[in-house]
């Protein structure tokens, strides 16, 4: 499903990992300053990798040798950034509505009922996200990655600028959509229990290299 | 209230034709400026930036000659321009709108700039992810979002279009109905006897236009904050 074997030099820091995963969710562990958002931008395709390889749902998006780099607009992924990034012009309809007009999808208004209510989101669709509290932010950003119908979605420390309530507000949603969405996802985490609830697979890292892969009890 | 003669109508009338033009023709090349500007490094980027500027700093008879110099009928692009293609700015309303165009073009640009600047790449990026082609990124995202500064750039450059006196009367001189705007019009007025009156008049009208637009410019600032925080 994905496969990732890259390196890449950041000024002083050095990353260099390699592991392929075939779990509905991989999780991302490890300190601040690991890597973990350098590996994600890099299958994001934000970040271009010195030298590796990087393969999604069997499709090569990059490639040093052969000089292949898919630009992130064509990856077909799904990304819900820690800090939610709405659109502030927009509101929540146009937001979620967004990706699928941006891919040329046909509207499809069962889907869209489904993630809204999957996320409980209706009631917020025609406000701003200027107008919107964290926790229901990020429910949108999630409903908005989803809509684009991605092959892959990456979650960096979704739940990381939110305090605990917030956070035990919003986990049921994401053990849902790992349950209900059948979306592969990729879910960078420091946080220990986070993991543990959602994750089928670690891929831990440290400075910048990985030092164990497995089930979830490499976590212990 | 004011009278106003059917001469004085001709040149306020031409004055608004001229800076509509003017800034309509200014604006898309404002708009790939400010882009260029804010977002991209590039070999004499400095200089481009000052040449922009020029206008604001040079005395409008210098850009006015420089502009007869190569817009005239005997320079080298206008010679090119009115030979091939028909289009002859000396002595016309369209090298009016030249003219101001060309002086108010740093005005304009500069709040496009600024607009453009304030704005947080991470949403770029973001629309990226969701499958937003580069240009798509801009016309959905990045110019929505400076929309505002857009405006007040426009505004801001359309005051100063229809107040320009300099450069425009060195290009095309101060022909009644043909090139003589609200400023040549009052210039002429007060080397006459007995045309305080009428300046008089003219010099209202061009104060309630150019605060109008300051009104507006600062209006539309305001929405772009708003519009930033989304409100």
């Amino acid at each position: 499903m994905l496969r990732v074997d890259v390196e890449k030099q950041l000024g002083e820091f050095s990353l260099s990992a390699s592991f392929s995963s075939e779990g509905r969710v991989t999780g991302l562990f490890g300190a601040s300053g690991a890597g973990k958002t350098s590996l994600i931008n890099m299958i994001a395709g934000i970040l271009r990798p010195d030298r590796g390889t990087i393969v999604i749902d069997g499709e090569t998006v990059d490639d040093t040798a052969a000089g292949i780099h898919v630009p992130t607009w064509r990856r077909r992924i799904g990304y819900v950034f820690q800090d939610a990034r709405l659109f502030p012009h927009l509101n929540v309809a146009q937001n979620l509505d967004y990706g699928r007009r941006m891919n040329r999808l046909a509207s499809d208004p069962a889907q869209r009922t489904r993630v809204v209510e999957l996320l409980d989101i209706g009631a917020l669709l025609d406000r701003r996200p200027g107008k919107l509290s964290g926790g229901e932010r990020q429910r949108v950003a999630l409903g908005r990655a989803l809509l684009s119908k991605p092959r892959l979605l990456l979650l960096d420390e979704p739940l990381g600028a939110l305090d605990e309530a917030r956070k035990l507000e919003i986990l049921p949603y994401l053990v849902r959509l790992r349950d209900e969405a059948n979306i592969p996802m990729v879910y960078v985490s420091h946080d220990v229990a986070e993991l543990r609830q959602l994750a089928t697979q670690i891929v831990m890292l440290r400075q910048g290299r990985v030092t164990s892969f497995g089930g979830v009890k490499v976590l212990t | 209230m004011l009278d106003i003669s059917p001469a004085e109508w001709t040149a306020i009338l031409l004055s608004l034709r001229v800076a509509v033009v003017a800034t309509l023709m200014a604006t898309p090349f404002g708009i790939a400026l400010a882009w260029l500007l804010a977002r991209k490094d590039f070999w004499g980027k400095s200089v481009l930036d000052a040449v922009v500027h020029l206008p604001l700093v040079l005395p409008p008879v210098v850009t006015g000659y420089l502009l007869l110099l190569t817009f005239g009928r005997r320079g080298l692009v206008g010679g090119f321009l009115a030979d091939h293609l028909g289009i002859v700015f000396a002595f016309r309303w369209t090298g009016a709108a030249l003219a101001c165009g060309l002086m108010s073009f740093p005005l304009l640009v500069r709040p496009m700039r600024l607009s453009i600047e304030a704005i947080d790449r991470r949403l770029e990026q973001a629309a990226e992810t969701l499958g937003a082609a580069p240009f798509e990124v801009f016309f959905t995202v990045t110019l929505p979002l400076a929309l505002p500064g857009v405006l007040a750039g426009m505004v801001l450059g359309f005051a100063k279009a229809i107040g320009e006196f300099g450069a425009t009367i060195t290009f095309v001189s101060n022909i009644p109905g043909e090139t003589q705007t609200i400023s040549s019009a009052i210039y002429s007025l007060i080397q006459t006897p007995d045309g305080d009156a009428a300046a008089g008049r003219l010099v209202i009208v061009s104060i309630v236009l150019a605060l109008g637009a300051l009104i507006a410019a600062e209006w539309f600032a305001r929405r772009a904050t708003a519009r930033l925080h989304g409100n």
